[in-house]
């Protein structure tokens, strides 16, 4: 409860800020962004987001999945090794790199989103099975479940929350990494927050900082939703 | 019936675990594999539902030998209960009990009948506890659930490795008493692993002991007890096994049936005569048939001298119920001070006489008998 209550205040400041400054007339030596403009770049924003996470389910999820099982161990430490290291260097540092390798253009920017997106989902995915406890799996295979019956009717259903919860944590860092995207040729709310910054008028940055927030807070509370929805009634706590 | 041959299991890295066992489980008795951890029983029971491939031998489940057999489908035939029991968090009790009848594709209907017979059969409210889940369970109601799902499709073999392992001395004891009692009814086949020489002996029909892989001794509980084959048994047994033998052992293998008996309007002279004649010091009286009244003995008949029974008797006697435990007989013994202990019926019918004497000659002839050493008189 108090949760949601803390929730729609910020979102309430963040859309109200938005508004206030879209309302404010002139800003110094330029006009603010229209609704218009910002609804656009929010979509972009929005695109680019949906893209590299869709890639990053699409990617992470059998990928976690794959290397908990029997045989393929040993590819966990390094694959998700990897992804670790991955998410160990700065946002703007896998972007940057991603332009003089993909060059500029959305492309990139989805490439060097879907980099860094990967590694909570993939590394939920693997835990949540991983983290099963051993007795169930065994006594599902002791009464005669073949592995893809274990894995469809037990492991999935209970690795669930989980693997909703990386994908909610990488969506949540994703839209604030987008903001960056603008800087390898990329569109989205960031485009706005670097007009700002160039042009120096503080409340330009504003513009595009504050619907990228209210983004974030509402895509949580979505997903967040999701999560609970997808927890199998027996694993919700109280 | 379930024949293991010569069973051997060697892992890659060259551990013998089990080291070519042999020996067969009658269809209906419930066999105990006992022995300290890391004797093999675990993994033996484990070959055979092929939750751990067999590296050398067979064995076979009604003659067919387990490796021609489709694993799933050989799994599906064997209830399956571990210690921790394994329980589907995000099933039901029903869910989790219909686990094999799904596999096996029974219809709904079936499968609620199923679910509803096996928590009835295990004590508890089907309507209160059906649809609930795991976490809402007691330790003891999980386990109980676990036991019910390892009958779901109810198979003709279980294998139970220490169903009763990881909860209260209190309840496991209740649960092993209630698992008795069904497996008097269902009498399935059983493989039950246990490091608790207790739980072996109360549990199993037949009780397969294991050391370092290898079998060391196969036979009945009794037998364990009287005949230990060597050091290691012996030890592992313990130095109360003249108890435990005890608490085996029922009060109607060792007591006189039909002894000597009085009536209560008999007149002292002729109990007298009596007590002289058969050389005993002490005689049960009876009325209404054969209904226990009490106990005379010799020093009130001759300080009494003359009169009826019924003014020299002790009418305050305590009695063991048939199917009692020679070990609560004894207890009784020793606690009243008492040498004699009539043995009578549910319905107070006098059934036989138990003398401490005869208590004593049966321990030592168990020992006897079996080659095993004189024991030394409990203390």
């Amino acid at each position: 409860m108090r949760r949601r209550i803390v929730l729609v205040i910020l979102l309430s400041i963040f859309i109200g800020v938005t508004i206030w400054i879209t309302e404010m007339g002139s800003l110094k030596y330029m006009e603010p962004k229209t609704y218009t403009d910002i609804g656009r770049q929010a979509w972009n924003h929005l695109k680019m987001v949906g893209i590299a996470e869709l890639l990053a389910i699409g990617v992470g999820v059998p990928l976690g999945i794959f290397v908990t099982r029997p045989g393929m161990k040993k590819f966990a430490t390094p694959i998700v090794g990897t992804a670790n290291v991955g998410q160990t260097i700065p946002s703007l540092a896998v972007i940057a790199i991603m332009a003089p390798i993909l060059g500029y253009g959305f492309n990139s920017a989805i490439i060097a989103l879907f980099v860094y997106s990967l590694l909570p989902v993939l590394r939920n995915s693997y835990a949540g099975i991983n983290d099963i406890d051993p007795a169930i799996i065994e006594s599902a295979k002791g009464m005669g479940m073949s592995r893809t019956q274990i894995a469809l009717r037990i492991e999935l259903p209970l690795a669930r929350p989980v693997i909703m919860a990386g994908i909610r944590t990488s969506t949540v860092i994703c839209v604030g990494t987008a903001t960056l995207a603008v800087l390898v040729g990329g569109e989205g709310l960031g485009k706005i927050i670097l007009t700002g910054l160039y042009t120096q008028i503080p409340l330009l940055i504003v513009q595009g900082a504050a619907p990228t927030a209210a983004l974030a807070v509402i895509l949580d509370t979505l997903l967040g939703g999701f999560e609970a929805a997808m927890t199998p009634r027996g694993l919700k706590k109280g | 019936m379930i024949k293991l041959e010569n069973v051997k299991k060697v892992y890659p890295d060259g551990t013998e675990a089990v080291k070519g066992i042999t020996f067969e489980i009658n269809e209906g008795e419930l066999c105990v594999l006992l022995g300290p951890s890391g004797c093999g029983k675990t993994t033996t029971m484990k070959m055979i539902n092929r939750l751990i491939p067999i590296t050398e031998g067979h064995i076979y489940i009604d003659g067919t030998d387990n490796r021609e057999m489709d694993e799933n489908e050989l799994r599906r035939e064997m209830g399956y209960a571990i210690q921790e029991i394994g329980l589907f968090p995000h099933m039901t009790v029903r869910e989790n009990i219909a686990t094999v009848p799904t596999l096996k594709n029974w219809s709904d209907d079936e499968k609620e009948e199923r679910a509803r017979n096996l928590l009835n059969l295990m004590g508890m409210d089907p309507d209160e506890f059906i649809d609930k889940y795991p976490t809402e369970l007691s330790g003891g109601q999980r386990q109980r659930v676990g036991v019910a799902r390892s009958l779901g499709a109810d198979p003709p073999i279980m294998l139970m490795d220490e169903p009763f392992g990881a909860i209260d001395p209190i309840t496991r004891d209740r649960l092993q008493d209630e698992f008795l009692k069904i497996q008097n009814e269902i009498q399935k086949t059983i493989v039950f692993v246990t490091h608790d020489i207790n739980e072996a002996i109360k549990m199993g029909d037949k009780v397969a002991l294991l050391k370092e892989g290898e079998l060391i001794q196969y036979s009945q509980p009794a037998e364990l007890l009287a005949a230990p084959k060597n050091r290691f048994v012996r030890d592992f047994v313990g130095s109360d096994r003249t108890l435990k033998s005890l608490r085996l052992m029922k009060v109607d293998e060792a007591m006189k049936e039909s002894p000597r008996v009085v009536k209560e309007d008999q007149d002292l002279e002729s109990v007298g005569q009596i007590m002289r004649e058969e050389g005993v010091n002490y005689l049960i009286v009876v009325e209404n048939g054969n209904k226990l009244k009490g106990w005379i003995n010799r020093e009130d008949v001759e300080e009494a001298g003359q009169g009826r029974v019924a003014d020299a008797m002790v009418r305050d006697t305590e009695a063991a119920e048939t199917g009692t435990s020679l070990a609560n007989a004894l207890t009784v013994m020793l606690e009243r001070d008492v040498a004699n202990l009539p043995v009578v019926d549910g319905d107070n019918n006098l059934k036989g006489l138990l003398t401490f004497n005869d208590l004593q000659s049966l321990i030592g002839e168990t020992y006897t008998e079996s080659g095993g050493k004189h024991p030394e008189v409990s203390k």
